[in-house]
């Protein structure tokens, strides 16, 4: 063992204490819906799938599984849309008032996923839109409008700008220089944008519940399921909501990372 | 105002706030002229060439091209197309594609917009470049792919905004003769800002220079270079000596001026009393003892501190008048051998000196 190791292995042990910390409820989660017994505790008796084909012959759980990626996708690809179109017009503009309507459009990340849930139930029940998937999607385009903007905001410099002049120049009608050269160049950041939003939509369950009567989505099952007691079975559906999202979010990692580095060459 | 004037602007200005950027700005561009907007950075004249493109609406004054007024038409509409600093490529297209999106717009079909864009692209010296991405090109080919997705539009003004900023100084050089020559083939007339005043003085038909937002100058290069309207001008155009002067008599359209130097006759206009300057290049300043005559006037001893050598020519740093503190610049040929602490006779030609207010 030489003496850099011995020197830098406090500083590992300690990146390992870290990880440790955020990955091992996940860990001991996927692991018990692996679980050949009733109960998702040690000691583990597996592998096995049992839980896994129980929790897909749930029809319950496997609509709600469809209702959240539906309701993922839908309020996902508006969240995206207004949020490409709020950035796009506060970097091209010089707008009166511009740093208060930037901030205006990022407060909601400070309020409350509660208020925010409770503040529509009240404001679809005046406008007669009843608890439905439809108000989810509608509250989760709310939550993740803040979070498109400024990941599609950040990524308009000053050079495009210039890019949206000089289309401009050369003949392109608004509509045009928007879906001909200024969406084009900035998809890695929308699609990142639309991947986390989707990500934060299928997790979110406080307005999920709070919003939704008959038809529900995945982790308002995942509660009611867990009311019923600790089941294998619910790790099981924990386990394919935490696939899901991580793939997303690597997914969309991936494409910020190398949309910027083919920007940077 | 004369017809043949393509571009004209009319007492332009332009207020930010409390900020001038442009105060009352007047200039007539000619049908093939290659105009440049000099200045140091800050000056206002890349705002200036953003009126005449349409990118920017003036707070007073009015823009015609061919007569008719374009104050407030868009940038689309006009027969202008710019060429931005940063190239403003669509990173997203290849070269072609790049080149073809104005041809796009204005509805050319497929085929004629391919070979349209194929001959813009040869006329920049990038033939078999089309199927690239931007991202492959280096700098001067990017430079040049803006430049043909300009021309590929063929516009009237083609309106450069220090489009070779960015370029190594040998590029930079070789792209200066180049944008003359496709001037010249074009037929069309080129608007180009820039900093440098020698990229100004070796591509420009006349140059307007800009300081404050206002003109100080305003002439073909020989003009500017050799009879500065002001100190700005003397100074901003390359080395120069600039002597502190007083009018101190004036006999008929003779005016005597007083300097460190002595004092001698030279054509004015001014007050006994006022104050003036007299800027001389370094290359004007002349070795040797002459007598004050109609013609030359002599700078008396000037001791040599430093020499630079710079290929084409030899800068020394002189120290001159009474007690030897005033500074000096001369330029002497490559081969000429000078060594510091030497002390040197100078004169120079009554022709040659400006005489400058302020």
């Amino acid at each position: 063992m030489n003496d850099s190791w011995l020197k830098k292995s406090p500083f590992y042990g300690y990146i390992g204490l870290a990880l440790a910390f955020i990955y091992l409820p996940v860990i001991v989660l996927v692991i018990f819906s692996f679980q050949d017994g009733v109960l998702p505790v040690p000691p583990f008796n597996g592998p096995s799938l049992q839980w896994y084909e129980k929790m897909f012959e749930n029809e319950r759980l496997v609509d709600s599984l469809f209702n959240s990626v539906a309701v993922a996708v839908l309020s996902s690809l508006l969240t995206t849309i207004i949020g490409f179109l709020a950035a796009y017009g506060m970097a091209k503009r010089r707008i009166r008032f511009a740093g208060g309507i930037r901030f205006l459009l990022m407060a909601p990340l400070t309020v409350s996923y509660l208020i925010i849930g409770i503040g529509l139930l009240i404001t679809l029940n005046i406008f007669g839109v009843s608890k439905s998937l439809f108000a989810v999607g509608i509250g989760h385009a709310v939550i993740n409008l803040p979070l498109c903007f400024a990941i599609i905001y950040s990524q308009f410099g000053d050079h495009m700008s210039n890019i949206d002049a000089a289309a401009r120049d050369l003949g392109a009608s608004d509509f045009q220089t928007m879906t001909r050269v200024i969406a084009p160049i900035m998809k890695p950041a929308i699609f990142a944008a639309f991947c986390l939003s989707a990500t934060l939509s299928w997790d979110e369950f406080i307005i999920a519940l709070l919003l939704s009567r008959f038809e529900v989505t995945l982790p308002v099952i995942i509660f009611e399921m867990l009311r019923a007691g600790l089941t294998p079975e619910v790790n099981a559906a924990g386990t394919v909501v935490f696939a899901i999202s991580f793939t997303a979010v690597t997914i969309a990692a991936a494409v910020m990372f190398l949309g910027m580095r083919k920007d940077n060459e | 105002m004369s017809e043949e004037n393509l571009v004209v602007l009319d007492g332009v200005s332009k207020f930010y706030g409390d900020v001038t950027a442009v105060d009352d700005v007047s200039i007539s561009i000619k049908q093939g002229e290659f105009l440049v907007l000099l200045g140091p950075s800050g000056s206002g004249k890349t705002t200036i060439l953003s009126m005449m493109g349409g990118f920017t609406i003036p707070s007073a004054g009015r823009v015609l091209i061919s007569g008719e007024d374009v104050t407030e038409v868009p940038p689309a509409a006009r027969p202008t197309v710019t060429v931005f600093q940063d190239y403003a490529l669509f990173p997203h297209m290849n070269v072609r594609e790049n080149v073809s999106f104005g041809l796009l717009m204005r509805k050319v079909p497929k085929q004629k917009r391919i070979k349209l864009a194929d001959e813009s692209l040869e006329k920049v010296g990038l033939k078999g470049f089309a199927d690239r991405g931007i991202h492959q090109l280096s700098g001067g080919q990017r430079q040049r792919v803006a430049l043909a997705r300009a021309i590929a539009v063929e516009p009237a003004v083609l309106l450069l905004d220090e489009p070779l900023g960015a370029l190594d100084l040998k590029i930079r050089q070789q792209m200066q003769e180049e944008l003359v020559q496709l001037k010249k083939n074009l037929h069309a007339t080129f608007v180009h800002v820039t900093h440098d005043q020698e990229e100004a003085m070796s591509i420009a038909d006349n140059i307007v220079l800009i300081n404050h937002g206002k003109i100080e100058d305003y002439g073909p290069p020989e003009r500017i270079y050799l009879r500065p309207a002001t100190l700005f001008s003397a100074k901003f155009m390359g080395e120069t000596n600039i002597i502190d002067a007083k009018i101190v008599a004036r006999e008929n359209q003779q005016f005597t001026l007083r300097t460190q130097f002595g004092q001698f006759q030279l054509p004015d206009d001014g007050k006994p009393g006022s104050t003036r300057y007299v800027a001389l290049r370094p290359e004007q300043i002349k070795l040797g003892t002459e007598q004050d005559s109609d013609a030359v006037f002599g700078l008396g001893q000037a001791k040599v501190v430093e020499v630079i050598f710079h290929g084409t020519h030899k800068l020394c740093h002189l120290r001159c008048g009474e007690n030897m503190e005033t500074k000096l610049l001369l330029r002497l040929s490559p081969d000429h051998s000078v060594a510091n602490g030497e002390i040197l006779h100078l004169h120079a030609r009554k022709s040659d000196a400006v005489i400058l207010a302020v």
